[in-house]
């Protein structure tokens, strides 16, 4: 089952146009940075940009800062809520299920899905990122590696080794996202209300973390964490966010999913 | 007696104050083409989901191929094939593709890689689709599509068909197809339940009966049991003044054109009145048609 989910995901032109689209602005930010030669000043502006202009390979990297925050939960929003919802929509739900397509394992393979397009669109950001540095940005390289966030020099062996971690920690920190969108699938018939349901509680989560009086709960807020991949660019590597950002994110699928199946394994598929 | 293939006892289906379904006792047997009878939202589909575990029951029980569902449905789902209130594909997909995908979702009774082609050639012939149409499913008329469903419930060859208003949608030609191929099936040893709110269609092509009036099962039988003969005839003539004093005491009632009578022969009825020289322009059997039937057993609530 999980194979032909994914197969159903990789098959479906709207996976593409999607990832397609999480591709555009970072591409604009390049040319427009290219254009005008005006990098944000050092420790404003999404991580990584400010650098970019004389190091073009740290451009993955600034191309994950640009889509995480927002561009990429929407578009796992969108994945996720299509999931069971999708399914009611073009009425082969209860086909899948009379099969026989066992609800857990229909759910699971949904989730897994969705982890699974994540991966997909992460590696491509950072592909077409790598391109887009390479051969439209800087090729100053510092020789004998890159200056790290905390101003020490890393080793192109490094470097590759910290990209690949920051890149497995965005998709992790789609998981819980991921959980939400697929619980609200389980809830709605309709696609579209999961998604944006799910993009509800990504501008709470939001708007609370810029809110003082919400300081005691903001470490279990789902966006607390996102951007602690800068943290693994230092060095040492930061790890306390990182870990409670992973924590936070497994915290989100326990409970979310467990959620989605409680209310999938006994409802009533009347569509 | 044959084996019964779905069996319901006291199944109850409840919606908040609404009773969808009340205590239904299904009871089909193997070989049967089984009309499953009522109005549009009669229950007819919530017990159709009910039998395929889509739909939990309120109360009561259920048996499908002799196990119990839904708590068995991963060995009883696989030897049945379903077509439930419409048919439902991906439409960026072809129709092949589609069987492709649904019969590899299964994770057990799926076929192998090499049957599951040929065995997707052979159904979209068998319902008549074009196997070599690479078309995406959007493209299909609702004919088209009804056809699809049809062929992804025979993939597997199953012993049991379920099809919850198979016909609907269909232009003539097309029920004409789907009567054939259902009967054939048939022939060929598979049992069919299928739902119905058309009369005639469930009288041409079954062998039993269930009529379902908001919720409750009012009547189920064998349709010949039901169309039996009733010992009643109707008799035409010119003379039905002479005829009712001849037959008198026997006469049930007057028809405009002659009189319908209770008797055991209609030879020897025959002979009686044209003797006491009643002229008889026709003598037939009296039966009940299905509609006459199910108005009554709805009516009797």
């Amino acid at each position: 089952m999980i194979r032909v989910e994914v197969a159903k995901l990789l098959r479906r032109p709207r996976t593409w146009v999607t990832i397609l689209a999480l591709n555009a602005l970072p591409t604009v930010v390049a040319i427009l940075l290219v254009l005008t030669d005006l990098g944000p000043r050092p420790g404003t502006g999404p991580p990584f940009l400010s650098a970019v202009l004389s190091d073009g390979t740290l451009f993955p990297l600034a191309a994950l800062g640009i889509v995480l925050p927002l561009f990429l939960p929407v578009a796992v929003a969108v994945v996720g809520g299509d999931s069971i919802a999708g399914e009611v929509a073009t009425d082969t739900l209860r086909y899948l299920l009379v099969r026989p397509v066992s609800r857990l394992h229909l759910l699971v393979a949904k989730l897994v899905s969705v982890i699974v397009f994540v991966a997909l669109a992460t590696l491509v950001v950072g592909l077409v990122g790598y391109l887009e540095g390479r051969f439209l940005l800087g090729t100053k390289q510092v020789a004998g590696g890159v200056v790290s966030v905390s101003g020490t020099t890393l080793t192109q062996h490094q470097m590759v080794g910290r990209s690949a971690l920051a890149f497995c920690f965005v998709a992790l920190a789609m998981l819980g996202v991921a959980a939400i969108a697929v619980l609200l699938s389980t809830l709605t018939d309709s696609s579209i209300a999961a998604a944006l349901g799910t993009i509800g509680f990504l501008i709470a989560s939001t708007v609370l973390l810029g809110l003082d009086a919400a300081d005691s709960i903001k470490p279990y807020l789902l966006t607390r964490y996102w951007l602690a991949f800068v943290d693994l660019f230092r060095d040492p590597i930061r790890w306390t966010d990182v870990v409670h950002g992973v924590l936070a994110q497994l915290a989100y699928l326990v409970v979310f999913a467990g959620a989605a199946w409680a209310n999938f394994a006994t409802k009533d598929i009347n569509s | 007696m044959s084996e019964p293939v779905i069996r319901t006892q006291g199944l109850s289906k409840t919606y908040g104050p609404v009773q969808a379904v009340a205590e239904v006792d299904l009871d089909v047997r193997e070989g049967d083409v089984y009309g499953f009878l009522g109005a549009n939202g009669s229950g007819k589909t919530t017990t159709v989901r009910m039998l395929l575990g889509l739909v939990l029951a309120t109360a009561g029980t259920i048996e499908v191929l002799g196990r119990s569902m839904p708590s068995a449905a991963s060995s009883v789902l696989p030897r049945l094939g379903a077509l439930v209130e419409g048919p439902g594909a991906y439409p960026h997909l072809s129709g092949r593709a589609n069987l492709v995908l649904f019969d590899a979702a299964a994770r057990r009774g799926g076929l192998g890689r090499a049957r599951r082609r040929a065995r997707t050639n052979e159904v979209l012939e068998q319902v008549g689709l074009d196997p070599a149409d690479s078309r995406p499913v959007k493209t299909y008329s609702l004919g088209m599509r009804q056809r699809l469903g049809l062929a992804a419930a025979l993939m597997r060859r199953p012993p049991l068909l379920v099809l919850d208003e198979p016909t609907n949608g269909l232009d003539p030609q097309g029920i004409r197809d789907m009567r054939e191929l259902m009967l054939g099936l048939n022939r060929d040893g598979t049992t069919i339940f299928f739902s119905s709110h058309l009369l005639t269609e469930v009288e041409q092509m079954c062998t039993r009966v269930g009529v379902l009036d908001r919720g409750r099962l009012v009547l189920q039988e064998d349709l010949a049991t039901l169309r039996a003969p009733t010992g009643r005839f109707v008799v035409r003539t010119p003379d039905v003044g002479p005829a009712v004093s001849l037959l008198d005491g026997r006469v049930e009632r007057r028809t405009p054109d002659g009189v319908v009578v209770r008797a055991e022969d209609p030879a020897a009825l025959n002979a009686a009145l044209v003797q006491a020289g009643v002229r008889v322009s026709g003598l037939t059997p009296l039966s009940h048609t299905l509609e006459e039937i199910v108005l009554a057993a709805s009516e009797q609530r």
